[in-house]
């Protein structure tokens, strides 16, 4: 309808990375905003484009969406990377649920205390290990190339970005899951997803000190 | 395929409630089983039901389902509370989104000490009157609909009037300023089907007491102390 769906977030992954993965699968360019002071993000709250005062934003089709999973569900919905029905799509959404409480504990690793990243280190690798990896590699198990439905889907983009995430935590991770690795190099040579795995692409980089000093400079309550 | 609806949760609130609201809005019957000992919850992790070894589960057409908000959205699409269209899908996600991470604060409330849930009290109402219940009163104020999507009954209604009685619950006079989701709130608490809910007897819960935040660290041997 409108032009290319515009991003609005900190220059960096936090809880915009999941739209980015899903729009570039979908082989959907999109436009980036980034935030870097407070008053840009004071003049969003001050003009009424956030609904409930937080990024991430996705001006997409005369919304301006706000909440994450809202984004990523039409996104999906719109690109038909939801399934056929209702049944696959309740299968995508708990996969995706599933696998966005592990990003979730990831996320949130950069901003704890020095004393307590080794901590939630061992529990990132706990949860990967023994609750969310083996739940995929069960279910791959059915011997098709995607999670749901034998066709490509959001809950797909969700583990190869999830994956990668813990791999660089945990570079090890995989060993003894045989099927996500064979999983983690099908989803890496899908075309539109190999692109964005290049250098150029508008995937952001692990988040670092300068990211983070932003991000609580730009949200300080 | 279909056949019974059961829901395996606590004798509480929790994560279920939005649950159980959403199910009676939609005149749904469910059965429930209530968690009370650890072997339970041990049994149905044993038995392979809990797909990410966590509760809620809900057993409907022939799926156990987990993960709430996976749960919510197919009984909104199943029974016609999730909008005409795409568009109107995305902005009851957007709706339900913010009274999920309101009603997010309120859940963990129990769990505090008597002088954390002073300060979470504030914290709550705060949020609430700052942010959450400004957004929906122009919502509602904009359109001037009975409902806040499409002019029509869907999911989102449901979920705001459950934050908004649970905001009730921590400060009673906590819409005064809101004239919009007061009477929002008559109007789709006069709906028969959630009337019916809002009766004694019905399987809505009460607020959650020392019983049952005894009842969850036992069963799910949570020993550490519960920070907001």
């Amino acid at each position: 309808m409108s032009g290319k769906p515009r991003l609005t977030y900190c220059n960096g992954r936090g809880r915009m990375e999941p739209v980015r993965w899903l729009l570039a699968a979908a082989g959907v360019e999109f436009e980036e905003v980034f935030l870097e002071t407070r008053e840009q993000y004071e003049k969003l709250i001050k003009d009424g484009v956030l609904m409930f005062q937080q990024v991430p934003l996705v001006e997409i089709d005369g919304m301006k969406m706000v909440q994450t999973r809202a984004i990523l569900s039409y996104i999906a919905g719109k690109y038909n990377l939801y399934g056929k029905d209702l049944k696959e799509r309740a299968l995508i959404d708990m996969y995706v649920e599933g696998i966005t409480d592990l990003m979730q504990m990831i996320l949130v690793f950069p901003f704890s205390p020095p004393e307590t990243k080794e901590k939630n280190l061992d529990s990132i690798k706990d949860r990967a290990i023994n609750r969310y990896f083996p739940v995929f590699e069960k279910v791959l198990k059915h011997g098709q190339d995607f999670l749901v439905g034998n066709k490509f889907s959001w809950a797909d983009v969700q583990l190869i970005e999830a994956i990668l995430a813990v791999e660089e935590k945990i570079p090890a991770v995989l060993s003894g899951f045989p099927q996500l690795q064979a999983f983690k190099i099908r989803m890496s040579n899908m075309p539109t997803i190999k692109k964005f795995l290049q250098p150029g692409s508008p995937r952001k980089p692990p988040p670092d000190e300068c990211y983070i000093e932003t991000v609580l400079k730009i949200f300080k309550k | 395929m279909a056949g019974k609806l059961k829901l395996y949760y606590f004798d509480g609130r929790g994560k279920m409630e939005s649950i159980r609201w959403l199910l009676a809005a939609a005149g749904v019957e469910f059965e429930e089983e209530f968690l009370e000992t650890r072997e339970q919850y041990e049994k149905l992790l044993q038995g392979g039901s809990l797909l990410f070894q966590q509760l809620p589960m809900v057993e409907m057409d022939g799926m156990k389902m987990v993960q709430p908000r996976a749960i919510l959205s197919y009984i909104a699409a199943k029974y016609n509370l999730y909008g005409k269209d795409l568009k109107e899908r995305a902005l009851i996600d957007m709706y339900v989104g913010g009274t999920d991470d309101l009603m997010g604060f309120i859940l963990m409330f129990p769990f505090l000490s008597d002088e954390d849930k002073e300060k979470q009290r504030a914290v709550i109402v705060q949020k609430a009157t700052s942010r959450y219940f400004p957004a929906y009163e122009k919502v509602l104020k904009d359109h001037g609909q009975d409902f806040l999507v499409g002019n029509n009954f869907s999911w989102a209604d449901v979920h705001l009037l459950e934050a908004i009685l649970m905001v009730e619950e921590k400060k009673s006079d906590v819409l005064s300023g809101f004239p919009q989701l007061q009477a929002f709130k008559a109007r789709i608490s006069s709906i028969p089907t959630i009337k019916k809910f809002l009766e004694p007897g019905s399987q809505r819960k009460p607020v959650p007491d020392d019983k049952y935040v005894e009842t969850v660290k036992r069963v799910l041997r949570v020993y550490y102390d519960i920070k907001a």
